[in-house]
């Protein structure tokens, strides 16, 4: 929709590639991070680096949420699985490699785990077949966590209980901060992530850390202009927060997707595929919800998983710290079709989009 | 298959009882809960995961294009002072 509102013109993306060239500098690199699957998607497949100067980067952080997830969270459902409880989860996280085995090989061996396209099917599967054990594998940023926060709230059915797996954005992006080696310049915000934080939350970058900050939507043009905002601030010596998605965004977000996700969910910290622990960094269930935690329902505690197989870069890939073509693995032993890390398996992987979008 | 942090216009053409019916463009009718957002019939919404997260403006769609013709022109007005 609004396609005739030229959001691709190919006119108009000439000219903001010109002016980026004109507020670029001319030899210091400038390394802009964005940390979302969908702007890589739109950046690879538009070739939009290449139109870039030389010396600006534009690096990839941990924005794919299902690569995100930990491997002791998978462990997790496949255990909940192989206890006899179907486990329904998004198609993307089947196939991610867990300590011993994915959710698609414990398919394979029988156990019921079924791909749903959101929340509500898994309800409605558990109202259909009430006597059978049903858990949600709900992963996610704040995009997703909304849904299930509400499903939580409207008391599902009683054979529904959720592995809450969902992952916040901002503490990523701090941490991002703190890898000294990595120099980052400026961060392009995720436009949908956006939609429900606002740009309130990432007041924090401007402020505290003198990040140039920018909002943007998935257009070519809308990843083209936020580089031009962040290289325009830096030119100026200045760090502020902008919003180039207005369309969708505003500074306070929806206030009712956050209301629901403060009443189901606490903040706490999360492990993160390759990661670590980050502080405040995860979602878990309120203690009065109790009741709908698989885990705790079903006696399911898995403490470490391994996150990398020998070899596998994803850990650096998803902090941009190498690109996926400086993994040893890459497209050799680690292929969409035969994928090793969770970044060659989900559709918002980096080491997957370069594989299939790369020119 | 779906993309977790995409969500895809939709345009509304019913709503009753916190869902509504939406058309992604495709002539078919698909139902998505909206019980986060304040929509009416006609009005364009984001959906990620078979849920309504934002309402999408037209107004502001078109001050985007207007702002960047803007950029674009201001800077090149200063050129060929």
């Amino acid at each position: 929709m609004f396609e005739h509102l030229k959001f691709r013109d190919p006119v108009l993306a000439k000219r903001i590639v010109e002016k980026i060239r004109e507020v670029a500098p001319k030899s210091d690199v400038v390394k802009i991070c964005h940390v979302c699957g969908t702007h890589e998607w739109t950046i690879t497949h538009f070739g939009l680096r290449s139109l870039l100067p030389s010396n600006v980067e534009v690096i990839a952080g941990p924005g794919c949420p299902v690569c995100v997830t930990p491997a002791s969270e998978i462990d997790e459902a496949v255990q909940l699985a192989q206890k006899g409880v179907a486990v329904t989860c998004f198609g993307d996280v089947l196939r991610v490699p867990s300590s011993e085995k994915s959710l698609l090989d414990a398919k394979a061996e029988g156990a019921d785990i079924r791909v749903v396209y959101s929340v509500s099917d898994a309800v409605k599967m558990a109202e259909k077949e009430p006597a059978k054990e049903f858990a949600f594998f709900a992963i996610g940023f704040e995009t997703t966590a909304p849904s299930t926060a509400i499903e939580v709230l409207k008391k599902p059915p009683k054979n529904l209980s959720f592995l809450v797996s969902h992952r916040l954005i901002p503490p990523a992006m701090e941490l991002l901060l703190g890898i000294g080696d990595l120099h980052i310049d400026g961060f392009i915000a995720p436009g949908h992530v956006s939609t429900v934080i606002g740009l309130k939350a990432y007041e924090i970058f401007p402020k505290a850390y003198r990040m140039p900050t920018v909002v943007a939507g998935f257009e070519p043009l809308d990843v083209l202009f936020a580089v031009y905002m962040i290289l325009k601030q830096l030119k100026e010596g200045v760090a502020r927060l902008e919003n180039e998605y207005v369309r969708a965004v505003n500074w306070e977000g929806n206030i009712k997707a956050q209301e629901v996700m403060q009443q189901a969910f606490e903040v706490v910290d999360g492990e993160w595929r390759g990661l670590g622990r980050l502080p405040s960094s995860a979602f878990k269930l309120k203690t009065q919800y109790v009741n709908f935690d698989a885990c705790e329902k079903f006696g399911v505690h898995v403490k470490h998983g391994r996150d990398l197989l020998p070899g596998c870069q994803c850990h650096l890939v998803m902090i941009g710290k190498i690109k996926p073509t400086e993994c040893p693995l890459f497209m050799k032993a680690c292929t969409p079709q035969k994928p090793k890390g969770a970044c060659m398996v989900s559709i918002e992987g980096t080491c997957r989009i370069w594989a299939k979008e790369a020119k | 298959m779906m993309a977790m942090c995409l969500a895809i216009p939709a345009k509304v053409m019913k709503v009753q009882d916190g869902k509504a019916q939406v058309d992604f463009g495709e002539g078919v009718l698909r139902e998505v809960d909206v019980t986060l957002v304040n929509v009416k019939v006609g009005d364009y919404i984001l959906v990620h995961a078979g849920y309504a997260i934002q309402v999408l403006s037209r107004e502001e769609a078109e001050e985007t294009l207007r702002l960047w013709s803007e950029i674009l022109e201001a800077e090149n007005q200063l050129k060929t002072k």
